[in-house]
C-alpha cells in the first residue's frame, strides 16, 4: 500500500530562525505515528505545515498523493485536527458542536448523528451529548474533540499534544481511544507529544530535536539503539562460589558485586531462560531492566527532555484560557 | 456551496450564543437606557438647546442612541473574531474546507442580525421619549440599522484582521469607536457646528445612519429641516456604499490575515 503521508526535505524558517531543518519521513495507512521531542523542537511547526496551516519555506508534502501546498482545500477534506487548546464552543452543547462540524464538511444532520452516536458511546459521552460543553471536564472535552475529528472520516487525524494538562488516568484513557479508533476506521493517527511514556503507544516514533529528526523507528527498535538490556539478579550468598562456572556455561561475564549480578544482553527475553536453567534454585530474585525512551532520548541528544520556560505568548494563551473559562 | 454552508454555520452559531447569554440581552437594553435617562435628561434640563426646533432633547437624542447601540454591538461582536481565532471554535473552522471569506461574511451577518434585534427592542421604547411609533417607520428604521450594522461589522472585522491579540482593544475603543459615536450627530446636530467639527462629522459614516433615522422619525416640515443635514437618498446611498466597501475590504483583509 502506498504511504499516506510523504514528507521530503521539509524546511520552515521564521526570519533567521530555522524551526524545521530538512525533515523527511513517511507514514503508512492506519499507522499510529508519534512525533516526540521537547517543546520547541519543531513538532508543532511540522504538524501545522502538514495540516495546511503554515506554508513551508521549502520541501515537499503529500497526503494521499495530494500536494499539501497546492491542493490545500482538497487536503482539508481528508484530514482532521485536534489542537493543543480546545477549539470547542463551550456555550454550545456537544451535539451542536458536532452538528456544526458535520455541516462544515458537507454532512447532513442525520448523517452526522448516525456517525456521532457510536463514537460518543465509545468514549462514554453519549448521555452528555446535550449538555453545554462548559460543563465538561478537561478530559471530556478532549474525548469530544477526538470524536469531532473523526466525524468526517478523515484519512489522517492530527493530534497535537492531545493529553497535555490531563491527569494520568485520563491520559491513558485517551490513548486507549486513539488506538481503538485508528484500528476501527481507516485512519492514520499522527500525534505529537513530549511525554516519553506516551510515545510507547505509537507503532513508530520519530524523535525530533532542534528541528531535525534524530531517530525514527518502532519504540522497541529505538530502545535497542542503546545496545543493551540488563538482567539483574540476586543469588543466594552460599551459591556465589559457583559464579565462574555460571559464566563459563553462559559464555559471558556478569558485572556487579556480591550477590547482586548484572547480565548485559541484546535479547533479555531469551537470555533470562538460559540464566534460570544455569543457576536454577540459587536465584533469589530476577528482573529485566529495559531502557526507556527517556534513556534513548538522553543517548541521542545528550540532554533530558525539559519543560520549556513560559514564554510571553504562552502566558497570554493561559490568560485567554482562563478568561474563556476553559 | 461549501462557502454558503460555512456562512450559515458561523451565522447560526452567533445567534445560538447570543440567546444563551441572558446577561448580554439585559445589557443591550440597559446601556442605551442609561444614556437616555442619565445623559439625556441631564443635558435636556441643564442646557438651552438651540438647534432642536422645539423638539425635546430626548426625542432628538433617541435615534442617535439607537445607532450607538448598533455601533457598540457591531464592533465588539466583529472583534471577538480575534479571541475566537486564537482559542476558539474559529480555529476549527479555519482548518475545514470552508473558505476563509465565508467566515468573515458569516461573522458579519451574525453580528448584523444581533445588532438589528437589539435595535428592534430599543425602538419599542420610542413612545417613552415622545416619539409615536408607526409600523412603516419602525421597519424602515430597522432597514437603516441593518445597513449601518453591516458597515460597522465590516469595520470591526477589518480592524480585527490586523490585530494579533486583544491588547489593542482599548486603543480601538478610545480612538475609533468613541469618536465614531461622538461625531455621528447622535448627541448634537451637525448644523451650526464650527467648520472643522462639521468636516469631521461628515467623514463619519455613522452620521449618515443617524441622519437617515431622523428622516424617518420626524414628519416633513420645519423640524425635519432643522435637524437633518442631508437628503434621505444621500444618507442611504452613503450608508449602503460604506457597507459594501467595508464588507468587501474586511473579507479580503481577513483572507490575508495570519492564521493561528
Amino acid at each position: 500500500m502506498p504511504d499516506r503521508i510523504v514528507v521530503e526535505n521539509l524546511v520552515k524558517r521564521f526570519g533567521t530562525i530555522e524551526a524545521v531543518r530538512g525533515v523527511s519521513f513517511s507514514v503508512r495507512p492506519r499507522e499510529v505515528f508519534g512525533f516526540l521531542g521537547p517543546n520547541g523542537a519543531g513538532k508543532t511547526t511540522t504538524i501545522k505545515m502538514l495540516a495546511t496551516l503554515l506554508v513551508p519555506t521549502s520541501g515537499k508534502l503529500y497526503i494521499e498523493g495530494l500536494d499539501v501546498v497546492r491542493q490545500r482545500q482538497e487536503v482539508r477534506r481528508i484530514i482532521g485536527l485536534v489542537f493543543q487548546d480546545p477549539t470547542l464552543d463551550d456555550r454550545l452543547t456537544a451535539w451542536e458542536n458536532l452538528m456544526f462540524h458535520g455541516l462544515l464538511y458537507g454532512l447532513s444532520q442525520a448523517e452526522t448523528r448516525r456517525r456521532a452516536m457510536p463514537l460518543l458511546e465509545m468514549v462514554g459521552l453519549a448521555d452528555r451529548a446535550n449538555s453545554l460543553v462548559r460543563t465538561y471536564s478537561g478530559g471530556m472535552k478532549r474525548r469530544l474533540e477526538l470524536v469531532r475529528g473523526l466525524i468526517h472520516t478523515p484519512k489522517v487525524l492530527f493530534l497535537d499534544e492531545p493529553t497535555v494538562g490531563l491527569d494520568p488516568q485520563t491520559r491513558s484513557q485517551i490513548w486507549q481511544h486513539i488506538q481503538q479508533l485508528s484500528h476501527e476506521h481507516d485512519t492514520t493517527v499522527f500525534v505529537t507529544t513530549h511525554y516519553m511514556d506516551e510515545a510507547e503507544h505509537c507503532e513508530r516514533t520519530a524523535i525530533m530535536d532542534h528541528g531535525q529528526i534524530v531517530a525514527l523507528d518502532t519504540p522497541e527498535h529505538l530502545k535497542q539503539l542503546l545496545g543493551h538490556e540488563e538482567i539483574r539478579l540476586t543469588v543466594r550468598k552460599e551459591a556465589l562460589h559457583e559464579r565462574p562456572r555460571w559464566e563459563d556455561r553462559l559464555g559471558q561475564r556478569f558485572s556487579g558485586s556480591g550477590p547482586d549480578l548484572i547480565f548485559k544482553t541484546h535479547d533479555a527475553g531469551a537470555d533470562v531462560t538460559r540464566i534460570v536453567e544455569v543457576i536454577g534454585p540459587s536465584i533469589q530474585r530476577i528482573e529485566i531492566k529495559r531502557p526507556t525512551l527517556e534513556d534513548v532520548f538522553l543517548h541521542l541528544t545528550g540532554r533530558q527532555i525539559r519543560e520549556e520556560t513560559v514564554s510571553a505568548r504562552e502566558a497570554w494563551r493561559e490568560f485567554g484560557r482562563r478568561r474563556m473559562g476553559r | 456551496m461549501i462557502a454558503l454552508r460555512g456562512i450559515y454555520v458561523i451565522w447560526l452559531r452567533e445567534l445560538l450564543r447570543f440567546v444563551r447569554e441572558p446577561a448580554r440581552i439585559v445589557g443591550m437594553v440597559a446601556q442605551p437606557l442609561l444614556y437616555l435617562i442619565l445623559v439625556g435628561n441631564g443635558l435636556a434640563h441643564g442646557f438651552q438647546f438651540r438647534g432642536t426646533g422645539g423638539v425635546n432633547y430626548l426625542a432628538f437624542m433617541f435615534p442617535g442612541i439607537v445607532a450607538m447601540s448598533v455601533l457598540f454591538t457591531s464592533v465588539f461582536s466583529a472583534m471577538s473574531i480575534v479571541w475566537d481565532r486564537e482559542f476558539g471554535f474559529l480555529k476549527e473552522v479555519l482548518v475545514s474546507p470552508v473558505p476563509r471569506a465565508a467566515i468573515a461574511v458569516g461573522k458579519a451577518l451574525g453580528g448584523t442580525t444581533i445588532a438589528v434585534v437589539q435595535g428592534a427592542v430599543i425602538l419599542i421604547l420610542a413612545p417613552l421619549v415622545g416619539i409615536s411609533l408607526r409600523a412603516g417607520m419602525y421597519f424602515g428604521m430597522l432597514g437603516v440599522l441593518a445597513l449601518l450594522a453591516l458597515a460597522l461589522n465590516g469595520l470591526g472585522i477589518l480592524v480585527a484582521s490586523r490585530m494579533e491579540s486583544m491588547q489593542g482593544f482599548q486603543v480601538v475603543m478610545n480612538f475609533l469607536v468613541m469618536p465614531l459615536f461622538f461625531l455621528s450627530g447622535a448627541l448634537y446636530p451637525l448644523k451650526g457646528m464650527p467648520t472643522w467639527l462639521a468636516a469631521l462629522m461628515q467623514v463619519d459614516p455613522v452620521t449618515y445612519g443617524v441622519d437617515a433615522l431622523r428622516h424617518l422619525v420626524y414628519a416633513p416640515g420645519q423640524i425635519l429641516t432643522a435637524l437633518t443635514q442631508f437628503s434621505l437618498a444621500t444618507d442611504l446611498t452613503v450608508t449602503l456604499a460604506t457597507a459594501v466597501l467595508l464588507i468587501t475590504v474586511s473579507t479580503l483583509a481577513f483572507n490575508r490575515a495570519k492564521s493561528a
